[in-house]
């Protein structure tokens, strides 16, 4: 049984039922068909208007409306995997280094490093506070590249964390952009699970820690007692980029709708640019233009999403708790638990943790995926999708 | 007036017509979680297949094509860069004959650091390839530092709009042997000739000196509907080599840049109807020769002469009699006065790094 994929089948039902009352937005039917031509003529790597103004009202909509997405700061890219690579290839020359915590998707080994010739340097995380990043371990992996030579010109967060299925709380994720912003490198928000989110407590995006700075510098420098802060701290918004996709919150893969939102003007510019090499098929931007842009459908289906995928998540853990299996227990979103098997393990080793992903998948014939896969610094733990 | 940007729009009708009748086209009527999920990158078999067919129809079936050995990209021009990162180092050189689409020198420079090095033609052999030629760039290549991968032509041509001779492939190819460098051959006008015997492809070569493979394994051949279908915003392009070691890594690096399911889904169902393409093919060539014969009477009338083309979306232009010297520089302000005062935007030979002043592409 395939448990491997981090798939989100949930909501098809509601998106089957749309695309048959919404026959225009499909350029196949005869009421779409209207439309053909100039939607396979367009290749304008701005992307249709429609189709970036729905995202970005998406991607609103998915944080509460907590904050607004300008819609031309979306590049689009060929799925996620396309838009890390070309954000490492705008960022990073061939030799630089992002920092990156561990355990993290695996697919990131390829997509940072192969083409573009960047390096990563884990941050390693540990069960003892839940996986969270610590600062002190940022420091002192960020103090340890720069005595090795490397040059470090980003971290790389993915929040909600593949495979952790946590999210960061606003405190930390502050302390982690005043990190890089007083180191002056940037920080990559790859948040495409940010509408799985399905359990308190709330998602904080990265979004909204800009937004909160902006809402901040317009204000006169008064604190909530009348008295003056003295001088903020200035954030420099040229650091900071978030790499979306619709594969996981909207169970798109196939579409391949991957999505990078910069503050950064010359980075949106030159990503543009090279979005030339994985550009949305218009068919396909059509489509989700229409879809997002119905404001009541994209209600329903972010409200289902977080109920089934609650459902799903308790029925899971409800069932492993019986046979007295934990999952880590600060998971509030995802597409996967995190299963902590150490108390199995032969003993705490990586080779231990592979015999026993062996024995999973050959004789219980389940199909998981080990720690180690995703650079876990601890054996026993194991994602389950 | 636009006459810059290298369009098909000539056959929308026959494409809405078929949409028309066949709405299993449309992903959403059946099976639409499915393909919403298929993220393979090895793409849809059905679509594979269809494109195989389609391609092999083009060359009248002179050559047929493999369903496993297409590896899609998101548009030919993730494929030229795509290929381009698999045959070459940084640093490294691709040979390619001028004049040459402009484009090339962002598809093929900007992120894989590889160097192009034109082999020069002119209108003496009517802008076909030389042995000479080809030596020539090696040495200059060479003589430079460069270790050189790869020639990369386009046939048929653009910007000429004609196919290149089969005399000048087998040259090509044997240059490519003697070198032990690689073929890349970007076919995306192939379904744009006006007539369907003059196109020959770097495949009926290969099949027609019996599939050696120490020369086929260095032959590649990119492939898109942008031009033949006019669906350049679908993203739809391949890569289809005849060397395994390629195919497989260009299939992974795929992961960077696929064709949308859902596109794939609308494809497969059109090509595969074998109907409607044999109907597409014959109809689009006639109405794009119809199109070409116009214009170049036309302009011949006002005394202007163009290459003679039997392909592609455009005309190559002789306004080389009109300059005001045989310079770039008098290219350059012929083309302002065209922009500015006739209002068309017509592209100059300069910018397809054509070696002869006073040549421009009209489409």
């Amino acid at each position: 049984i395939q448990m491997g994929l981090a798939e989100n089948q949930l909501c098809f039902d509601m998106v089957e039922q749309w695309m048959n009352n919404n026959p225009s937005a499909s350029i196949c039917t005869s009421q779409g068909a209207r439309g053909f031509k100039d939607i396979a003529i367009f290749q304008d790597y701005h992307g249709l208007p429609e189709f970036r103004n729905a995202v970005a009202k998406f991607m609103g909509k998915v944080r509460g409306e907590r904050v607004k997405f300008n819609p031309d700061r979306i590049v689009m890219a060929g799925g996620a995997t396309g838009a890390h690579e070309t954000v490492a290839f705008c960022l990073a020359d061939p030799g630089d280094a992002f920092l990156i915590p561990t355990p993290y998707y695996p697919g990131f080994d390829r997509d940072l490093r192969w083409r573009t010739g960047v390096q990563l340097v884990p941050i390693e995380c540990q069960s003892s506070n839940n996986f969270k990043l610590r600062i002190e371990d940022l420091e002192s992996a960020y103090d340890m590249a720069k005595l090795n030579n490397v040059r470090v010109k980003g971290l790389l967060l993915t929040n909600p964390s593949n495979p952790l299925g946590t999210i960061l709380d606003g405190n930390t994720l502050r302390s982690i952009v005043s990190f890089t912003n007083d180191n002056n490198i940037h920080l990559i928000c790859d948040e495409i699970y940010s509408a799985t989110v399905f359990d308190k407590p709330d998602y904080v995006s990265v979004a909204e820690v800009v937004d909160e700075y902006l809402n901040n510098a317009n204000d006169d420098g008064e604190g909530d007692d009348g008295n003056s802060n003295g001088p903020r701290p200035t954030l420099n918004l040229d650091l900071i980029h978030i790499v979306y996709s619709l594969s996981k919150d909207m169970g798109f893969p196939g579409f391949r709708v991957g999505i990078i939102y910069s503050y950064n003007d010359v980075v949106v510019s030159c990503a543009r640019k090279m979005s030339s090499f994985g550009l949305v098929s218009t068919q396909t931007q059509h489509l989700i233009g229409s879809m997002l842009s119905d404001d009541d459908f994209v209600d329903e289906f972010i409200a289902a999403n977080r109920r089934r995928l609650a459902e799903r998540h308790r029925a899971f853990t409800g069932g492993l708790a019986e046979v007295g299996i934990r999952c880590l227990k600060t998971s509030n979103a995802g597409l996967f638990v995190w299963m902590d098997l150490r108390r199995l393990l032969k003993e705490q080793s990586v080779e231990a943790e592979t015999a026993l992903w062996r024995v999973i998948i050959n004789e219980v014939k389940l199909n998981v995926s080990p720690g180690s896969s995703f650079h876990c610094s601890e054996p026993g733990w194991f994602r389950v999708c | 007036i636009q006459m810059g940007l290298a369009e098909n729009q000539v056959s929308f009708d026959l494409l809405e017509d078929y949409l028309e009748k066949h709405p299993e086209a449309s992903s959403t009527t059946h099976n639409f979680k499915e393909n919403a999920l298929y993220q393979d990158y090895h793409g849809l078999k059905s679509f594979r297949q269809a494109m195989a067919s389609f391609m092999s129809q083009i060359r009248g079936g002179r050559a047929t094509f493999d369903p496993d050995r297409i590896v899609l990209t998101a548009g030919a021009t993730a494929a030229n860069e795509l290929l381009t990162f698999i045959l070459a180092n940084p640093g490294d050189a691709l040979l390619v004959p001028t004049p040459y689409y402009p484009g090339f020198d962002r598809d093929l420079r900007w992120r894989t650091g590889v160097k192009i090095v034109p082999i020069h033609c002119d209108s003496s052999t009517n802008f076909q390839v030389t042995k000479e030629a080809l030596q020539s760039a090696y040495n200059e290549a060479v003589s430079m530092g460069l270790k050189v991968r790869a020639v990369l032509i386009t046939n048929p041509s653009n910007p000429l709009g004609a196919t290149v001779q089969r005399v000048v492939l087998e040259d090509i190819l044997d240059f490519s042997v003697e070198k032990n460098i690689h073929l890349v051959s970007d076919e995306i006008y192939s379904g744009s000739t006006f007539s369907p015997d003059e196109f020959v492809s770097i495949a009926e070569v290969l099949n027609d000196r019996g599939s050696i493979q120490s020369e086929s394994e260095r032959v590649h051949i990119v492939y898109s509907l942008s031009k033949d279908l006019g669906l350049p915003g679908f993203r739809v392009g391949t890569i289809y080599s005849y060397n395994d070691a390629v195919v497989t890594t260009a299939r992974r690096m795929s992961s960077f840049t696929l064709i949308s399911s859902q596109t794939q889904h609308l494809l497969a169902c059109m090509l595969s109807n074998a109907e409607f393409t044999e109907n597409y093919i014959s109809k689009n060539r006639e109405r794009l020769r119809r199109r070409y014969e116009m214009i170049i009477a036309g302009l011949r009338r006002a005394g202007i002469e163009c290459l003679e083309g039997n392909a592609g979306l455009f005309c190559w232009m002789n306004l080389g009699p009109v300059l005001v010297d045989p310079t770039r520089e008098a290219e350059l302000s012929l083309w302002k006065l065209i922009l500015k005062d006739v209002r068309l935007n017509i592209s100059p030979g300069s910018s397809c790094h054509c070696s002869e002043p006073g040549w421009f592409r009209v489409c």
